[in-house]
């Protein structure tokens, strides 16, 4: 896959590489140090084994990470990384987005990191559409700091710091970002590595701020959290695949080798509905538009997923539409500004003696 | 007795074609004066913020020196006609070198009974107060608090009190533009600034061209405002209520070209002056707050210097941009005041771990908490040396004079790029609104600023994030886009040189000392402290930082002017202090320190050099009275 064959050049500007690259290269000399199982050992290999396709230069990519178990990714990859604060990994990479034209820039969080103390800094960056990658490793809990909910568990979560039962609503990260209007807005699965790597490789493309929720297993604090989409058993039940221009189709498939259920708007609510296809027909069948310029069916779609234990959820590119990216519109005001400037000290001398002035011979 | 003359004219030309003008001849003595302070008050909707501005402009074309204060409600219109409303501009202007905007005010413009009240306290005994009789009905008595009328009373007696309609005559003066009674009332601000301006014999042409400019797409507006200043000009000259017109004459100055700057305009200059000499681009990450704002719009203005200003959500995403910006090689800046300071703090303590420049710029406002957004205060000194979690020293300058704001934000991206470090400027309230005339620099004699980007591995084939520059102590900064520098920084502890993540407790103790020994290098690039003491024989030293030079050295002319010897110095750089600091201190009998705070200064001071620090404390929001200092200074310098 190359950039000129994605629908956004996400990456225009950045400087290709001019031998191919391969895996290895992103490899940095680090020892990864996630707990055993951890999902994001998945997530790490399928970005070292895409990030060669992209073939850009990898001096030219950037990973800023917040805090939290999923933060370390930027260490274990062989381009230039910052590991920051908690939370502000996205503000960081506005700045560094919006003066380097010529950079690919990641952000890697997690649902602590995003949405509870830098959930600020992610609806801005995604109400900019600031041109970076954000990749969201939800896995429900707080793993670094020991177990603890987080602000994507389930209502009445029992966890270290709630022998009780948790008592806040959790976000759906993929409603939060559609409703900061998120230009590109995704969600896939730490296990499955064909559908991770597409949805990436689309995120990278994508001119703007692009968000892809992660499901991201925690063996250790969270063991499970997302076996229904995971088991073999359930998961064509429980994952609904979201593909551009086609209806939408889940669960056991139907002689026509597709899902036998599928997705609805009732005209009477326009709420969307779960069916049977075998009733309403496929041509009654919602057909996915990411490139919708309004983000309201979008919506709809993520309220599909539990807000409880994870039984069901939508998996794919919710929204893809193509918007003025805010670092784009920065350097481009800054060049207007600067046509037909002169060189900078005589600028600078000019911008200081303006104004009344007057002289003392 | 002089007879002089009509607008437009200097008083010096008036003076020889006043005979056979048309109107009333009415001859005015011209009185010579070597210093005014004149303070403009009235309600926060009145322009007096506009009209002292002018009146400033005014006198800084006209080549006298010059200080000002802008004193003006957080609230954007209070109650009209209250005491919390009342906005103030006060300044001072002289035939020679002056320091401060003056202790109390020679001349009081009043706009309404709160203007009236809200300043009187502050005026000179005897002082002049100008006031707009039309306001002082029951309605904005009551609202005052004034359960009678003071100009009936008696209560004014002692003053000089010139009380005119000026709402009536502006009105009357523009009828012909058609403008509603409200509307054309709301010029009376440039009839009054049209009399001061008569009265100091002030060149009125900047002002015009100014109204002609500001006002050129209402032109009924335009005119309104221009008819009422020449009218209030007029009104000067003919009515016989003014019997002498004064004169200021134009102060020596060095030779050079100048320019009335506040110390926002100034920092924002200096910061443009910091890019340009480093070459590298601006990036400004702030948000917005009072007093420092200012800064935010006006580098907003300046885009064709490479400057992006990126007005963030929270002032936590301002310094994370910045700071993001410097990795990418980037000029970064954030803005802000005290109460921003302390959300940056964490964002901070990491530029302090990653060792990237960066330009923290502080200015102060009362606090704490939310305190007094529209005064100043320099109280966040200790927040900028220890306002972080654990050891994260950083460089701190501050400015010492609303034009001083250039020279420090140059000063201050030296001292980042040079040392990869975070530096915190303290500026503060007073600094950024007050004015004073600014010989401008040839940029020729600007420094550059290297910033020495890595370009190669500098450990055998690889490339050592954290090896440092021996003289210096700087790390190098290799930006991303240079092929075979990848690296990775963060917050962790680094291991020495190679910067891979280290928890070894020898390795973070060597860490944290070389942080601090980096700081503390660069004093050797800083000059040492000068004294100022013309007896030479002084035994007591006034001791400053910050915005308080200006009264703390007119505080000294008058203690010397008794023949009281004392000896001057101001700290430019609170961190690290210049070499010889320590031996300074020691050379004196005893040593005052006045700080708008309860001593922060004095408390570091006491620390580092065992010296029995005497402080001089006033957290009033104002500027320190130069007179009361004087006092203090002599008592001390009469105890020893």
């Amino acid at each position: 896959m190359t950039q000129t064959e994605l629908p956004f050049p996400g990456l225009r500007g950045v400087p290709q590489a001019e031998e191919p690259q391969n895996r290895k290269e992103f490899t940095s000399d680090q020892e990864v140090r996630w707990c055993p199982g951890c999902g994001d050992y998945a997530v790490l290999a399928a970005v070292q084994g895409f990030m060669p396709e992209l073939g850009l230069k990898r001096e030219n990519i950037v990973f800023v990470s917040g805090i939290g178990c999923a933060a370390r990714f930027p260490y274990y990859l062989d381009t230039f990384g910052m590991h920051s604060i908690h939370g502000r990994a996205p503000a960081i990479a506005t700045g560094l987005a919006t003066t380097r034209g010529d950079l690919s820039v990641w952000v890697v969080t997690g649902d602590g990191d995003a949405l509870s103390i830098g959930g600020n800094h992610l609806i801005h960056a995604l109400r900019r559409n600031v041109n970076m990658t954000i990749l969201l490793f939800n896995n429900r809990i707080y793993g670094l700091t020991k177990g603890q909910y987080s602000p994507t568990s389930e209502l009445g979560k029992v966890t270290k710091s709630t022998p009780m039962g948790s008592l806040d609503n959790p976000f759906n990260p993929v409603s939060l970002a559609l409703g900061a209007e998120g230009t590109f807005v995704a969600r896939t699965i730490d296990s499955d590595r064909r559908h991770l790597t597409s949805v990436l490789s689309a995120a990278a493309a994508h001119r703007g701020t692009a968000l892809v929720e992660i499901y991201q297993n925690c063996p250790i604090f969270n063991d499970g959290a997302f076996d229904a989409i995971k088991d073999p058993e359930t998961k064509q039940d429980a994952i609904i695949p979201l593909v551009h221009g086609e209806p939408i189709r889940f669960g056991s498939p139907d002689e026509d080798g597709k899902g036998s259920r599928g997705v609805m708007r009732d005209t009477a609510t326009a709420e969307l509905r779960l069916v049977d296809v075998a009733e309403v027909g496929e041509p009654a069948l919602l057909v996915h538009d990411a490139h919708a310029d309004d983000p309201t069916t979008a919506f709809a779609l993520s309220r599909l997923t539990d807000a409880g234990y994870l039984h069901k959820a939508p998996i794919g590119i919710f929204r893809q539409v193509e918007q003025a990216a805010y670092d784009d519109l920065a350097r481009e005001q800054i060049d207007t500004a600067q046509q037909g400037g002169g060189e900078a000290a005589g600028a600078l001398s000019g911008l200081l003696n303006g104004g009344d002035t007057w002289t003392v011979a | 007795m002089t007879p002089v003359g009509r607008l437009g004219q200097s008083p010096h030309e008036a003076a020889r074609v006043r005979e056979g003008e048309e109107g009333e001849s009415v001859t005015k003595e011209v009185k010579q004066l070597d210093r005014v302070i004149i303070r403009f008050a009235g309600d926060s909707g009145d322009g007096m913020q506009l009209t002292g501005d002018r009146f400033t402009q005014e006198t800084a074309t006209f080549g006298n020196d010059l200080s000002t204060l802008p004193n003006f409600p957080a609230e954007i219109r209070a109650p009209a006609g209250t005491l919390p409303g009342v906005s103030s501009f006060q300044v001072h202007f002289a035939d020679h070198d002056i320091l401060t905007p003056g202790d109390s005010p020679d001349v009081l413009v009043a706009m309404n009974p709160a203007a009236l009240k809200a300043n009187l306290g502050d005026i000179k005994h005897g002082a002049a107060i100008i006031l707009d009789s039309h306001d002082f009905n029951a309605r904005n008595l009551k609202r005052a608090g004034y359960p009678e009328n003071p100009l009936d009373n008696g209560v004014l007696e002692e003053y000089a009190v010139h009380a005119f309609d000026l709402t009536g005559m502006t009105v009357e003066a523009v009828k012909e533009f058609g403008l509603s009674r409200k509307d054309a009332g709301r010029a009376k601000n440039m009839f009054a600034l049209g009399l001061l301006s008569w009265m100091y014999g002030r060149p009125t042409d900047p002002t015009i061209t100014f109204l002609e400019r500001r006002f050129a797409k209402v032109p009924d507006i335009r005119d309104a405002n221009i008819t009422a200043f020449k009218a209030g000009w007029n009104f000067g000259e003919t009515t016989e209520a003014f019997v002498v017109q004064y004169e200021i004459k134009p102060a020596p100055m060095e030779p050079g070209t100048y320019r009335n700057i506040t110390g926002n305009l100034a920092l924002a200059y200096g910061l443009i002056a910091g890019s340009v000499q480093s070459g590298l681009p601006l990036f400004l990450g702030s948000y917005p707050i009072t007093p420092a704002s200012d800064v935010l719009h006006e580098l907003s203005k300046h885009k064709r210097f490479g400057v992006t200003t990126f007005q963030a959500e929270d002032e936590i995403s301002g310094i994370g941009a910045a700071l993001g910006a410097a990795f990418g090689g980037a000029l970064g800046v954030t803005t802000t005041s005290g109460p921003g300071i302390a959300l940056k703090s964490e964002t901070i303590g990491l530029a302090v771990m990653m060792e990237l420049p960066l330009l923290v710029v502080d200015v102060q406002r009362g606090g704490p908490s939310t305190g007094l957004p529209t005064k100043t205060e320099q109280a966040d000194l200790l927040q900028a040396m220890f306002g972080r979690n654990s050891e994260a020293p950083l460089p701190i300058v501050a400015p010492q004079s609303p034009a001083d704001c250039f020279d420090v934000a140059v000063e201050a991206a030296r001292i980042a790029v040079t040392y990869r470090t975070p530096v915190m400027v303290l500026s503060d309230g007073y600094l950024a609104n007050g004015s004073e005339p600014w010989r401008i620099p040839d940029v020729a004699d600007l420094p550059q600023i290297d910033p020495d980007f890595a370009t190669e591995p500098n450990k055998g084939e690889e490339f050592w994030p954290y090896l440092r520059d021996e003289d210096t102590l700087a790390r190098p900064w290799a930006i991303p886009g240079t092929a075979g520098l990848e690296h990775r920084i963060g917050g962790l502890e680094k291991s020495d040189g190679h910067g891979n993540i280290s928890y070894d407790p020898t390795n973070h103790d060597f860490m944290v000392r070389t942080r601090a020994s980096k700081v503390e290098r660069v004093s050797a690039g800083i000059p040492l402290l000068e004294v100022d003491d013309p007896s030479d024989s002084a035994r007591v030293l006034v001791l400053g930082w910050g915005s308080t030079y200006g009264s703390i050295g007119a505080a000294c002319r008058q203690v010397r002017k008794q023949g009281i010897a004392v000896a001057q110095a101001h700290l430019r750089h609170l961190n690290p202090f210049p070499r010889n600091l320590g031996a300074v201190l020691k050379g004196y009998d005893a040593v005052l320190v006045p700080e708008m705070n309860l001593g922060q200064l004095s408390m570091l001071l006491r620390a580092k050099f065992l010296v029995d620090i005497v402080g001089y404390n006033h957290v009033r929001g104002v500027p320190l009275r130069a007179a009361e200092l004087a006092d203090a200074i002599t008592d001390l310098v009469e105890s020893q």
